[in-house]
């Protein structure tokens, strides 16, 4: 075992985390604003890579993809929201997330009726295609450019709710709807921007990981679970919170895999249990947030 | 007695609606008599069955105690998984085999439950969530006890002998019916449970924590004391599930399963008697019958939950009870 | 009605309610008790549970197709002296508790006769239970190992498919030769990866190959970069995909990115043919692998021109795929044993079966007398670049056939049978 096997691993954890950074951010907004739990999450994320697919077939080119995805897969989750989830609100937890449930399945279904069973394939844009010597080992390019575009995306999004009047809102419509409501705020425009960008940012998780796994009907399926775990580690609803424990996930998976191959899809949830043990809030939570 | 039943009607079904709910045991006992003969096969009518007690004892603790668990395929799955074991390895004939699953189960929901029981809402479900992950990952890793992906097959039950009455359980009509006996005394015990101060204090914690708290109940322990005898209820389901099959798969321990019955609980009508039972039906029925008319029976799947959620949140059963009595 | 006649009302109902149910159970029992006789004089029913949904899905519904066209032919023949086959295809979704239930419910209530099917080994595994305990014929075509062994095999057990020890035996005896001698291992973590990873290392053994790395994986992982930076620091001549489907897919896909298709070379047990056109051209080319048919066999293989004409006639002219033809031979060899047995009495389908030499679609096969493992050769491809390609279906290159040969497969003692 060399260090520079051990810090590439290191490397590759970070890379591994970003995806689950983009796709925990999503879910924890929606969450901590909407307090619903979207089990649609996984769904959207699929969907963003079908999107894509279907964009670098019509117009050939995946930079244009890349930057309408967000916008078309937002533009389904301002329909959901606004036609499905906004009756349940008020009524708790267990029926946005039955519904939400059941709109996956439906998602899931859709595409495999449109684009079929058997996947379809996405290969790596032609720019980033390789592998370059980042001084510890030989590195996807592709992956080198998912980090950065995770690191901008973070950024831009904090500058969005901190600097922005639009983000003060939204932060102070997490603290209290009621007040806003008092003070003429038209609270439920807030939250149906909130699930729009939460499902665009799935949207784009989904569209950047396409180059990286197969693109099939079940791809959201398996990637919701770990969504939840980093949500849960970080603490519902904070943005913070999402990007620590994504990058922790990411490292630890990376870690068990070289010392403890088989334990590899364990990790995190020994993580989620022991960090839920000690703060059942999670890292970054609030206390209070759903009880 | 002629003339109040036309003119009044809803007095009927009222009368009706309480009847069933004084001897709900027995209504329910009636409708699982009959039920092997109306449904499209027996093999079916058996998966009902034990789903439907899965639900039962899920309801226990969500319905009734009002806290969400995602992690009770733990105790369906050890359950099944220490039936199975004990038949294939040790041998053990099956009126051993069912009580040691039921036990393992309990023990497991013992442990887990005083691990997760200091969390609430959707934390408690994530640390259940977790929790369960670990069961699964340590039985897939033991594949010399459990096969591992493979699963546990040849968890085979020949020939039932109770002195004057034997039968051979490949005998489809004979296995619903031994299943049934099980299922039948799990819901009157439960039936009692609920009737009985515990029972009572369920329910007063689900209606209001704090108050019950004041009035001097130790909500942990209660919750707990739920817990364990929820996983009874489903390490149950899950013994009378290996012995269905004759196979233990490694899915009896996924989170997939664990979704499920909380959808049939949802759908039938959480913190209902009846509830549990008619969502495992529906859900079982409808899956069966819509995969054999499309491949794509997860679009009508998905869009009865969302048309559930929607237009009957009360789940089936809860709103048949509102519309027969507003 | 008074209240004192509510207190009165539960005995009588009670016992009123129990004897009615008890009665109308018995009598409805009883057309029940009555219908497995019916079953035997109508047609020969062929159960085929497979996973029509979820990832698999293009392959099953492929197999599903194909087995009909096998029974259509048998039909066409005038079946058993006028008696048809019927195919009765079920979704077994890939879980072996629904695939167990399926098969219940194929032999009680729709009384089929045989079982051909299933994908997976769990699954077929569940399935080779329920049938060996109901007396009924199974055939697998899952590519599995686990079946044919002592603990699981019945009288009632055939496998039809190539089992893991034969693909990559057979890819591993062509490639270890002049590839170089440092090998790593990629494996699934369950039985299926460890039985391809055995399969290689028995083969590399008469080269004398060093395995420099080797790496388990879980089953149905997403990311594989996290397991590649070992195998790359290992710098191994030959990697060995010891994983199926879309694990194969996602693993090569991956390492392709790490730059490591350039380092070494790649091979696989099986090459799934929808598998590489789902993936497509670049991900795939130059890994080399096995695999039971090919469609370009037709150019050699008169049985196989005759499947790939009967299957293009009905699709459009797109050829069949592997695991296609995998669900006609299967489907269609229990036909020809029924047919030469001259009935469908199980124990005469077995004796028909163990003596059958047949030709479905790619030369002769036969089933070992052990383990019932169907005999039969093993195709090696190499994945053709998107340059060499003809057409869309021109996916794969033939380099070699190995042919059908008892010693590729474990031995009988090995397998654990007297």
């Amino acid at each position: 075992m060399t260090l520079n096997l051990f810090l590439l691993q290191l490397f590759t954890g970070v890379a591994l985390g970003s995806v689950f950074v983009l796709l925990a951010i999503g879910l924890s907004l929606i969450f901590g604003l909407l307090t619903v739990v979207n089990f649609a999450h996984g769904a959207f994320y699929m969907v963003g890579a079908y999107v894509g697919v279907f964009l670098l077939g019509l117009t050939g080119n995946f930079w244009v993809a890349l930057i309408l995805v967000p916008f078309v897969v937002g533009a389904m989750g301002l329909v959901v929201e606004r036609f499905l989830v906004r009756p349940l609100y008020g009524r708790g937890i267990d029926y946005p997330l039955l519904l939400t449930f059941g709109l996956g399945l439906v998602l899931v279904e859709l595409v495999r009726i449109v684009f079929g069973l058997e996947g379809v394939p996405f290969d790596v844009p032609d720019a980033l295609q390789g592998a370059v010597n980042i001084g510890i080992g030989w590195f996807p390019l592709y992956r080198l450019f998912l980090i950065a575009v995770t690191i901008a995306l973070v950024v831009g999004l904090w500058l969005f709710l901190e600097k922005t009047s639009f983000g003060l809102i939204i932060r102070a419509g997490a603290r209290d709807p009621e007040i806003m409501r008092v003070l003429g705020v038209d609270i439920s425009r807030v939250w149906l921007m909130v699930f729009g960008i939460g499902t665009g940012l799935a949207g784009v998780a989904g569209v950047l990981s396409a180059p990286m796994t197969s693109v099939i009907p079940d791809m959201g399926t398996s990637v919701l679970v770990e969504a939840f775990v980093v949500t849960v580690v970080g603490g519902m609803g904070s943005l913070l919170g999402a990007v620590v424990a994504g990058l922790m996930v990411g490292i630890i998976i990376s870690m068990t895999a070289l010392f403890y191959p088989e334990l590899a899809d364990l990790a995190m949830f020994i993580l989620m249990a022991a960090v839920l043990l000690v703060r059942p809030q999670g890292l970054f939570g609030r206390k209070g947030l759903m009880g | 007695m002629r003339v109040t039943s036309t003119k009044s009607s809803p007095n009927l079904f009222n009368r009706l609606a309480e009847i069933i709910g004084r001897y709900r045991v027995l209504a329910v006992l009636v409708v699982l008599l009959i039920f092997p003969f109306v449904l499209p096969y027996q093999a079916l009518a058996a998966n009902i069955l034990i789903y439907g007690l899965f639900a039962l004892g899920f309801n226990l603790v969500f319905g009734y105690a009002g806290v969400l668990s995602f992690g009770h395929a733990a105790f369906f799955g050890i359950g099944a998984y220490g039936t199975g074991i004990a038949i294939v390895h040790f041998a053990a004939p099956w009126y051993l085999a069912i009580p040691l699953g039921v036990v393992a189960a309990g023990v497991t929901a013992m442990i887990m439950g005083a691990l997760a029981i200091r969390t609430r809402g959707i934390y408690f479900a994530m640390v259940t969530l977790a929790l369960a992950q670990c069961v699964y990952y340590i039985v897939y890793q033991l594949d010399g006890w459990s096969g591992g992906e493979d699963g546990l097959t040849g968890v085979t039950v020949r020939q039932v002998d109770l002195g004057l009455m034997h039968f051979s359980l490949f005998n489809p009509t004979a296995k619903y019916f031994f299943i049934l006996a099980f299922v039948a005394v799990a819901i009157y015990v439960f039936s009692r449970i609920l009737a009985s101060p515990f029972g009572a204090v369920l329910e007063a914690i689900r209606e209001n924590e704090d108050r019950a708290r004041a009035c001097g109940f130790d909500v942990r322990l209660t919750k707990w004391i739920a817990f364990v005898i929820s996983g009874l209820f489903c390490g149950l389901a899950g013994a009378l599930y290996a012995i269905h099959l004759s196979v233990v798969p490694i899915e009896v321990l996924h989170y997939h399963m664990s979704g499920q019955v909380v959808m049939m609980a949802l759908l039938g009508g959480m913190g209902t008697f009846f509830g549990p039972f008619i969502g495992a039906t529906v859900f079982l029925l409808l899956e069966d019958v819509v995969t054999t008319l499309t491949s794509h029976w997860q679009l009508v799947l998905g869009l009865v939950f969302m048309a559930c959620v929607l237009f009957f949140p009360r789940g089936i059963w809860g709103s048949i009870l509102r519309w027969i009595r507003p | 009605m008074t209240s004192s006649d509510k207190r009165k009302g539960p005995s009588p109902t009670r016992r009123d309610v129990l004897t009615i149910g008890a009665a109308g159970g018995v009598l409805l029992a009883a057309p029940w008790i009555a219908r497995p006789a019916l079953a035997q004089e109508g047609p020969i029913k062929i159960g085929f549970p497979v996973p029509l949904t979820g990832p698999y899905g293009s392959e099953a519904q492929e197999q599903a197709r194909c087995a009909q066209i096998a029974v259509d032919e048998f039909n066409a023949a005038g079946g058993l002296g006028g008696r048809m086959a019927e195919l009765l295809v079920r979704d077994d979704k890939l879980k072996s508790g629904e695939a167990a239930t399926r098969t219940l419910e194929l032999i009680e209530k729709d009384g089929a006769d045989f079982i051909c099917g299933s994908l997976s080994a769990s699954v077929q595994l569940a399935v080779n239970t329920v049938c060996a305990e109901r007396g009924k014929i199974y055939n697998s075509i899952s590519q599995s190992d686990a079946i044919n062994e002592a603990g699981n095999f019945t009288k009632y057990t055939f496998h039809e498919a190539l089992n893991p020890h034969m693909t990559a035996g057979a890819v591993g005896h062509h490639v270890f030769p002049d590839s170089g001698k440092r090998v790593a291992f990629l494996i699934a973590d369950y039985a299926y990866g460890h039985e391809m990873a055995r399969g290689f290392k028995v083969a590399g053994a008469d080269y004398g190959i060093e395995v420099v790395a080797e790496v388990t994986h879980p089953l149905a992982s997403k990311d594989f970069s996290t397991f590649l930076p070992q195998i790359q620091a290992a710098n191994p001549d030959v990697l060995c995909l010891c994983n199926f489907g879309f694990d194969q897919l996602n693993s090569l896909k991956q390492a392709t990115s790490f730059g490591m298709k350039n380092q070494m070379k790649m091979i696989a047990p099986a090459l799934l043919y929808n598998q590489r056109r789902a993936g497509g051209a670049d991900i795939y080319s130059g890994v080399v692998g096995g695999t039971n048919y090919y469609w370009k066999l037709e150019d050699e293989i008169a049985s196989a021109k005759a499947f790939n004409d009967s299957y293009r006639a009905q699709n459009d002219g797109a050829p069949p795929s592997d695991y296609g033809a995998y669900g006609y031979a299967g489907v269609g060899v229990l036909l020809d044993a029924v047919k030469s047995a001259g009935s469908t009495d199980t124990d005469a389908v077995i004796g028909a079966l163990e003596t059958l030499k047949y030709d479905k679609y790619k030369g002769q096969q036969y089933y070992r007398s052990c383990d019932h493992q169907s005999v039969q050769s093993v195709f090696i491809i190499e994945s053709k670049d998107e340059a060499d390609m003809e057409n869309e279906y021109d996916v794969f290159r033939v380099l070699a056939t190995a042919s059908a040969d008892e010693g590729a497969l474990r031995s009988c003692a090995e397998l654990g049978h007297g």
